[in-house]
């Protein structure tokens, strides 16, 4: 099966999810977001062939889905690693030494900012200020936190996830 | 310091490090919804706005309008066909700014009822908390406050009998500094790009999906029941300032001793929250600069160390207010790449919607590394100045890129000799 290809069709769990958001709205097209979140959510990432089954489904074209999908930096629009890692690069994380963070994970984990470890383990990206200034450097790994990480603590840190 | 007369944290009182927040049960025993029933049972919604704009609460996410004037905007008479929104804006991403995700996380019952009772002003029916995706543990605890708060009767159908019908919804977002401006928001909120909208209309009268819309802060949103339970004379008198009742959210971040956010009078000195709050500076630094209210507020320096940290006396000094939340650069740090950053994260957070912030920012961006690098030229400097100029209020849809050059053009005056130190010497000093 090839990696970048997804089913054109929309799954019933995933039409349950986006109609239960659709009835919460005035009209359809305003859900496109919240249908994006639900695909990304069922299927890792978001492909051509997503952006198509939802266009279908919200009856709008697919260039005014991945208008939305391409504008948003956490929908994913190539395929991502199991794990993903949110690096915040942003102004106090910078003057407590992000780039520190940086080395030491690119040496661990091998890959740059944007790129997948080729065991699909973890995929490294930039985010903007997490909003734990008073604790930086700070991180993410998919949907946990991490304040005041030191290069020390990441072989543990990383081990949580397999 | 805790030996100032009287000193009241009304927001921050039962806000806990290391313990979960209130439940409701929790939150009623230290008073919660008491200020709800006050309103709904007893108060016109004209008479929230008028007590609120009496308070003298001025916005808290950084544009420091009087909320109860803005509220006043809203149209009221009931020919208005509805709904009418209040939303919640704590899309937090402002850099630097760590205030809204420590009420929320800390005392997630009190956003609620000031969304109730700010809905309730304007008559709203339907309210949305846009919230940024990063903040995973505060959409756990919203979600699960809400619930609580639905099953208590305070939101849906005639909360607490009074004929007033609330929905409150959570809005996750998925990435983007832009959605945090008024406008964007409403678009992200449709399901659209978050690119902002030409004013007017204004939300006030034409905001989500078309309807009267009132978008208000975290923060600003979390003082509306202290004000209903104990009044707009109260609330302006934990104030040290004239511009603004109420206490502030301030924090610090960077190298001082102790990085932090603390609950203070508004107006407290810029010297007493980085001497006193935050420690000083760590062993061995000296303060070089602050933006005093995240990425997009003009440097101030030691000797702006007296100020009073209010909306008036921060623009006098030459910077905004904004967010309250401060960045310090200690001497230790290069400027130029201090700078860098900042302009990095703007260029990349433009939403491209106009020519002079989605073109200038990345040019300005470039300027910036090649001058670190030592790659600078000497005509650089004009060419970053010029950039101050055309990518400054007025030039753009919106605030982004004149914010963004705040910080450029107060270093530029401030830190001049450092971006010619790289420049002549063709390397950055500082590494």
């Amino acid at each position: 099966m090839n990696l970048y290809k997804q089913d054109t069709m929309l799954s019933e769990a995933e039409i349950q999810a986006i109609d239960h958001e659709i009835s919460l709205l005035p009209h359809k097209k305003a859900g496109v977001i919240e249908a994006l979140k639900i695909i990304q959510q069922h299927r890792g990432w978001v492909s051509d062939e997503s952006v198509e089954a939802i266009a279908a489904y919200l009856e709008i074209s697919p260039a005014e889905v991945d208008s939305v999908a391409t504008f948003y930096n956490l929908i994913f629009r190539k395929p991502v690693g199991r794990h993903v890692i949110l690096l915040c690069d942003s102004i106090s994380c910078y003057v407590m030494g992000y780039d520190k963070l940086y080395a030491a994970l690119q040496q661990r984990v091998g890959i740059r900012f944007g790129e997948t470890s080729p065991d699909g383990r973890f995929t490294l990206l930039p985010n903007a200020c997490l909003g734990c200034c008073d604790h930086a450097p700070a991180m993410m790994i998919d949907e946990d936190l991490f304040r005041d990480v030191k290069v020390e603590m990441l072989d543990q840190l990383l081990s949580g996830y397999k | 310091m805790n030996n100032k007369k009287s000193m009241q944290r009304p927001l921050t009182e039962h806000i806990q490090q290391g313990r979960p927040p209130l439940d409701l049960k929790g939150y009623e025993r230290t008073g919660g919804y008491a200020a709800l029933r006050k309103a709904l049972q007893g108060m016109s919604p004209a008479e929230v706005q008028q007590l609120v704009r009496d308070s003298n609460l001025k916005g808290r996410g950084g544009a420091g309008f009087n909320t109860g004037t803005k509220w006043s905007f809203v149209p009221m008479d009931s020919g208005t066909p509805g709904p009418k929104y209040l939303i919640a804006n704590a899309d937090e991403m402002e850099p630097g700014t760590f205030k809204d995700r420590l009420l929320m996380e800390g005392n997630p019952h009190q956003l609620i009822e000031g969304m109730i009772l700010s809905a309730y002003a304007i008559q709203a029916s339907v309210s949305y908390i846009f919230l940024r995706w990063a903040y995973r543990q505060a959409a756990q605890l919203l979600r699960k406050s809400m619930a609580e708060a639905y099953a208590a009767g305070f939101l849906g159908r005639n909360i607490l009998g009074s004929g007033y019908h609330l929905d409150m919804h959570l809005h996750t977002g998925v990435g983007r500094y832009m959605c945090g401006e008024e406008t964007a928001l409403l678009n992200a909120l449709e399901g659209k790009r978050a690119t902002p909208r030409a004013k007017p209309p204004f939300p006030q009268v034409s905001g989500l999906f078309g309807k009267p819309t009132i978008v208000n802060n975290v923060e600003t949103l979390c003082c509306i029941p202290h004000i209903v339970n104990k009044g707009a004379a109260w609330f302006k008198g934990l104030s040290y300032s004239e511009d603004s009742g109420g206490t502030k959210i301030y924090g610090a971040s960077g190298k001082v001793k102790k990085p932090g956010a603390w609950e203070l009078p508004m107006g407290v000195t810029l010297r007493e929250l980085i001497e006193e709050h935050a420690g000083g500076m760590k062993d061995g630094l000296t303060l070089r600069g602050v933006l005093p209210g995240g990425a997009s507020t003009d440097f101030l320096t030691k000797e702006h160390l007296d100020i009073k940290m209010d909306f008036s006396s921060v623009a006098a000094a030459g910077s905004r207010l904004g967010t309250g939340t401060m960045v310090v650069m200690d001497d230790a740090t290069c400027p130029v790449g201090f700078v860098h950053n900042l302009q990095h994260f703007f260029a990349q957070e433009s939403c491209g919607w106009c020519t002079p912030c989605r073109e200038g920012l990345p040019w300005v961006e470039k300027i910036l590394l090649s001058i670190e690098r030592g790659e600078g030229r000497e005509e650089d400097m004009e060419l970053l100045r010029m950039h101050t100029r055309l990518l400054g209020p007025g030039n753009t849809f919106c605030a982004l890129a004149p914010g963004a050059m705040e910080p450029l053009q107060s270093a530029l005056k401030y830190f001049r000799e450092d971006f010619e130190n790289h420049i002549k010497g063709k390397k950055c000093p500082y590494t």
